[in-house]
């Protein structure tokens, strides 16, 4: 076990760096850098002024310098919560990221507890009566909520919302401290949204995994000595069902970060996401590392909790 | 066959005629579009009528034509990419299980860093390194692919890896690379097959999130994310533009599903039985 910890921690920094490589040099290979898009925008200049502008701006921005030497630098940074500074903005990018990660927290973690309470139920439900209406009634809804692409869901709500409520997403963003309503009523569409989607699969990996479990001996050894259904069902079978859904919807709340963009564009929320699709379409090179590096981080340590949790709630497997 | 398929798996068969609509709309897209999908010069913003049963856009283009259009696009970044993927990722996944060693341990960290990266967030970034055109989308989604495939298939050779008759095989004589093309791919058919078939919608909805972001193929290919997208900038005075283009995508992608749905059970004799 305790190997098997240490092995899995020592995964864990080389996985983060090997990603943010991975974006750092993707990054650069990207054409037309922030010194071109800043000269061409004001320029009226000939080339030959405009070629010199660039170079000065290169060197300013240290983007000249060989690559290597440009990421030991920023990695050395980011280590120390420094992520340099934002070529648009102009103002540190670890101000960007305490402005903007705490909103998207806030929207994964309403779109997880939401999908969570509707999805898990849904499951025990559909297993217990399997094959009957109810069953079938919950496949298909959590089947057509897999098919429904995230953008057309939200499209809808959006729309319904316009045309029944007259509601705009407001352009500023109330933080929860300021006017908890204010906040929640923004968020709360978003979140529904992405909680139906991420729902299904909860649903279907619940359903699955009781139907296996409620054939178990121990189910029956409940029943047979006279347990209330309820308690059969809640305390012995989902109990021993939740685990690899609790891995799932971890692994889930890892990816949220990221997949939250969609929603972010679509009811404008000024979360990472919206932030990051910006960046990148400026050429905003140290915006687009720091969230990325985030946002790896984020899934990483998840991933790496419940690997943990895991080993530690299931005794039977033995990591050697 | 059709016949017992269509009992065991009503829903898998509901799945497949969808697939085959979807098919037939995109090979036949050139005959079924009443115009062309980047025709322009209609009125802007016609609600749907006789002449445009699904409205025009706001260039003046019809909605219709370009969804018609847009089954072709999907349906071809969707095949493209998932076979290419899969396929690379598979052969990946067999040759390192096999190698083994360092080999192995190197790959499988690569495929750690790939997947640590938000699915949507890569693509979007290899789109703005490689460039806005549809041939860029099927590569950034080859590379989206080939991780998930190399995981899956990897595990799976690393069992049949372990079995007497590689030994065997080995024992005689066979060379690495028979061993890898006659032993162990034909023994990792059935996941390949499954990670195709589920990972064609995916690859949908993907390329339509990208184009929904902006990102995706260059804005007057008729792609149904895009489509969509652009509905929603005049989702009060033009819904039309928002709901045919979803319609078309949920549609593709909920039949694609049930059908994928269906093979894994096919191929999986623990879920045979029951409505797929």
């Amino acid at each position: 076990m305790s190997t098997y910890v240490l092995r899995r921690l020592a995964l864990f920094v080389p996985t983060l760096i090997g990603a943010s490589i991975l974006i750092f040099v993707l990054m650069r290979l990207v054409p037309g850098d922030i010194a071109e898009i800043l000269v061409y925008q004001t320029g009226s200049e000939s080339s030959a002024v405009q070629a010199k502008q660039i170079q000065q701006i290169r060197r300013e921005l240290g983007l000249e310098r060989p690559i290597a030497t440009q990421y030991l630098d920023w990695i050395a940074g980011a280590a120390r919560g420094d992520f340099g500074q934002s070529y648009v903005q102009r103002r540190p990018v670890a101000d960007i990221l305490r402005e903007r990660f705490p909103r998207s927290m806030e929207l994964a973690g309403l779109t997880l507890l939401l999908a969570v309470v509707w999805a898990i139920p849904l499951g025990v439900i559909s297993a217990v009566r399997q094959n009957r209406p109810v069953d079938y009634l919950a496949r298909l809804v959590s089947l057509s909520g897999l098919s429904l692409p995230l953008f057309f869901t939200g499209a809808l709500i959006l729309y319904g919302l316009v045309r029944l409520f007259h509601w705009l997403p407001p352009l500023e963003f109330v933080s929860f401290r300021e006017d908890p309503v204010e906040n929640l009523k923004q968020l709360i569409w978003p979140a529904l949204a992405q909680a139906y989607y991420i729902s299904a699969p909860i649903t279907r990996l619940t359903r699955s995994q009781m139907l296996e479990v409620v054939r178990q001996d121990y189910v029956r050894t409940a029943r047979a000595k006279g347990l209330a259904e309820r308690v059969v069902i809640y305390r012995h079978a989902l109990r021993n069902s939740l685990l690899p859904v609790v891995t799932f919807i971890g692994w889930w709340g890892g990816r949220l970060l990221g997949g939250l963009v969609i929603m972010e564009i679509i009811f404008v929320v000024p979360g990472m996401g919206s932030a990051l699709v910006q960046a990148v379409s400026q050429r905003d090179y140290p915006t687009v590392q720091a969230m990325v590096f985030v946002m790896a981080l984020v899934f990483l340590a998840v991933n790496l909790a419940i690997d943990l949790l895991y080993a530690w709630l299931d005794p039977h497997i033995r990591y050697a | 066959m059709v016949a017992r398929f269509v009992r065991g798996q009503p829903l898998g068969a509901a799945g497949a005629v969808v697939v085959l609509v979807l098919i037939v709309v995109a090979l036949l897209a050139p005959r079924l579009a009443p115009h062309g999908p980047k025709e322009t010069g209609f009125a802007t913003y016609v609600a749907p009528s006789r002449e445009f049963p699904m409205g025009t856009d706001q260039v003046g283009r019809d909605v219709l034509s370009r969804i018609i259009w847009g089954a072709r696009l999907s349906l071809y970044v969707g095949l493209v990419s998932v076979v290419f993927g899969i396929s690379l990722g598979a052969l990946w996944g067999v040759v390192t299980a096999y190698v083994g060693g360092a080999t192995d341990t190197g790959s499988q960290r690569v495929v750690d860093c790939l997947m640590a990266l938000p699915p949507i967030i890569l693509a979007l970034s290899l789109m703005a390194a490689l460039g806005q055109s549809v041939n860029n989308v099927i590569l950034s989604l080859v590379i989206l692919l080939t991780p998930t495939a190399v995981r899956t298939v990897r595990s799976v050779a690393l069992g049949v890896a372990a079995t007497p008759f590689i030994e065997a095989a080995e024992a005689s004589g066979a060379s690495r690379t028979r061993v890898v093309f006659r032993h162990l791919i034909p023994n990792c058919l059935a996941s390949y097959i499954v990670l195709v078939t589920t990972n064609i919608s995916y690859a949908i909805v993907v390329e339509a999130s990208l184009s929904f972001i902006g990102a995706g193929a260059p804005p007057d290919e008729p792609s149904w994310g895009g489509m969509l997208a652009q509905g929603i900038q005049a989702l009060e005075t033009a819904p039309w533009m928002v709901f045919f283009p979803g319609l078309a995508i949920s549609l593709a992608v909920f039949g694609l599903n049930l059908l994928g749905d269906s093979i894994r059970d096919l191929t999986d004799p623990r879920l045979r039985g029951g409505l797929g």
